[in-house]
């Protein structure tokens, strides 16, 4: 099996920076799901550890995308399971629910809520989930819009952001809801080359404060920069995992070094 | 001097010049505009001196009219009945407490910057339909009871429209909400009311709630013709508004919903605070548009003896003392129609510029 390694990955970790205590915050074991007849996620086996930043990709197709939204439930997985911060994800709706209060999302084409304000786009969650009250939400949100550097934009809407401040927006509303996971599905993808460094900032300096983050992308900079390992996904499969320095310079499996070759061609 | 790169170009020059490039820029163009010119002209000044110039509007009686003009005399004289119907002339203060009370509700809607628009709003949706449910009937506070066969003219046309309106947008909501469900007892239930309600005519409703509702309605259980007409209406209504409310469900991204799920929001919540505010301002149009022809349609009461607006100006024209007032008559139901109906368009529009926070996500 491939990857029921994730014991030798603690060994192996990079720079040896995470010790090796810190606890498994993700377990996904023997998952597969199926689009109608369409097998698009075979046999994934993954486990995440509390810190840890992973990088996943792939070409096109390959189920990457569905593989993360699989861990907070926005595709449901029909085989194997998933264990979030030690809750099952299962038909459950409360256990649902409690997972995405602990799971932030970034999308890729942003998804903020274009009727509110970025300030009332932030407050939702934590005021009608959590029953934080309204005042605190919004200095909170605040700290946050701050963190992401566009506190001056609180009182517009999405509409009059550029892409760039939107999807910090969409990073700082995931931060107010202070999870303990944050995913990422091809961030920066839908941006304009010039707005792509500011989120990619961000993302920096969030992983920089230790949290455990799982990033769908092609930013192969951010990945070397940041990851704890490099996931390679191809045909609904995790065919190799390693370390950024190993996977970028050494890619084992024939179809990851196509894939680097076709993307690092420019 | 101006720099011409940075102005934008002026528009035409002066009225002579606007005419001869917009009513007489080709032979045809000549043709038409004096057509049309001849046809106002000779159209216009008639109406004018009927509707105005020739018209009595003082007196008393049918012998004030002269004939030459609109008799408005038998408005004015008739316009209790217009107004109330058969309702108690000592008793019709309490209607005109409710006509003040929409008014206080409502009209501030139109001045964006009244203090406490807000809450004038939410009595009129609220509030509004509770006094008029003690005010109107009567019976508690030492009010005397007042059937409502005798209600008519244009309170009954409000009442009608009014409870339609506000009673089957939540509904409608509701049966929206439905017939998008992932529960195939729940979606299965709305898809067959929208679909058989929907499908049949108003009259027929009206006819079902006033002949057949009784006969299968246990002895004693026989509530009043109005009621049934409201329920009638209602149900009716709230098919229609559904697929509208629909309409706008389909039109909210994915990724919306995804992202209010992704926060945590449960099913409830996702709706209220995210999908239905966006859903609802895009077919504003859509919900106006039903609205409005909710509140002609009402004029079917007609038919199961209720007499509404058109009914107390239907019944009064054909009174042998006043000769050829039918015009006058139908005239004054059309405009007091207009007068409602444009303010709830003109409403809906200044709705939909407050609430275009720009793009869609």
């Amino acid at each position: 099996m491939l990857n029921e390694a994730s014991g030798i990955d603690a060994q192996s970790s990079p720079g040896g920076q995470q010790p090796a205590v810190k606890p498994d915050i993700i377990r996904i074991e023997g998952v597969h799901k199926w689009y109608g007849g369409f097998h698009v996620l075979k046999n994934l086996n993954l486990t995440v550890r509390q810190g840890e930043k992973i990088v996943i990709c792939g070409p096109s197709g390959s189920g990457k995308s569905t593989f993360i939204r699989c861990i907070n439930r926005l595709e449901e997985h029909q085989h194997g399971s998933i264990i979030v911060d030690d809750i099952e994800l299962t038909d459950d709706v409360r256990q649902i629910d409690s997972v995405r209060r602990d799971v932030g999302m970034v999308f890729q084409h942003f998804n903020l809520f274009p009727h509110l304000t970025v300030l009332e786009n932030c407050c939702l969650a934590p005021v009608w989930v959590k029953k934080i009250p309204r005042k605190e939400a919004e200095s909170t949100a605040m700290e946050y819009l701050e963190r992401v550097r566009i506190p001056d934009q609180a009182n517009k809407y999405p509409g009059q952001l550029s892409g760039g401040q939107q999807q910090r927006v969409a990073i700082a509303r995931a931060l107010c809801m202070k999870p303990k996971i944050m995913l990422f599905d091809e961030p920066t993808s839908a941006l304009d080359p010039e707005m792509i460094a500011e989120v990619l900032d961000v993302m920096i300096e969030l992983a920089g404060s230790g949290m455990t983050m799982l990033c769908v992308t092609h930013e192969m900079g951010f990945a070397k920069t940041v990851a704890d390992r490099v996931i390679f996904m191809d045909a609904g499969e995790i065919v190799e995992q390693a370390p950024p320095q190993e996977f970028f310079s050494n890619p084992k499996e024939p179809r990851a070094q196509k894939f680097l070759q076709q993307i690092l061609q420019h | 001097m101006t720099d011409l790169s940075v102005m934008p170009p002026k528009k035409a020059i002066g009225p002579i010049q606007w005419m001869k490039r917009n009513l007489f820029s080709t032979w045809y163009n000549v043709v038409l505009t004096l057509v049309v010119a001849y046809l106002i002209v000779t159209s216009v000044g008639p109406l004018i001196s009927w509707f105005f110039v020739d018209a009595n509007f003082m007196g008393s009686d049918p012998k004030d009219c002269s004939g030459a003009g609109a008799c408005w005399v038998f408005i004015s004289q008739r316009l209790d009945f217009f107004i109330y119907g058969f309702y108690p002339g000592e008793q019709q203060w309490r209607v005109d407490l409710m006509f003040l009370l929409l008014a206080v509700a409502f009209v501030p809607q139109f001045i964006e910057r009244f203090p406490g628009r807000k809450w004038l709003g939410l009595f009129g949706v609220v509030g509004l339909p509770v006094a008029g449910y003690i005010l109107i009937p009567g019976g508690p506070f030492g009010l005397s009871e007042v059937e409502s066969t005798k209600w008519g003219g244009l309170m009954l046309t409000l009442i009608l429209a009014y409870i339609g309106i506000i009673a089957s947008l939540p509904i409608g909501i509701l049966l929206a909400l439905g017939r998008r469900s992932e529960m195939p007892i729940i979606r299965g239930l709305c898809v067959v009311f929208i679909e058989v309600w929907r499908a049949v005519p108003l009259i027929t409703v009206l006819f079902m709630a006033s002949v057949m509702l009784p006969l299968f309605l246990p002895e004693g259980l026989n509530f009043e013709k109005l009621a049934r007409a409201l329920i009638g209406i209602t149900l009716w209504q709230s098919a229609y508004m559904a697929e509208v409310i629909r309409g706008g469900l389909q039109a909210i991204p994915r990724g919306q919903y995804e992202a209010a799920s992704a926060l945590g929001l449960g099913y409830w919540r996702k709706m209220g605070l995210v999908v239905l505010p966006q859903a609802l301002k895009l077919v504003i149009p859509g919900i106006v548009n039903t609205f409005i022809s909710l509140f002609k349609d009402t004029t079917l009461v007609l038919i199961i003896g209720l007499l509404d607006i058109l009914g107390t100006v239907q019944s009064t024209v054909t009174d042998p003392s006043w000769q050829n007032v039918a015009v006058e008559g139908y005239v004054f139901v059309a405009f007091c129609f207009w007068v409602f109906c444009f303010g709830i368009s003109r409403y809906s529009q200044s709705l939909e510029r407050k609430l275009d926070t720009g793009h869609k996500s």
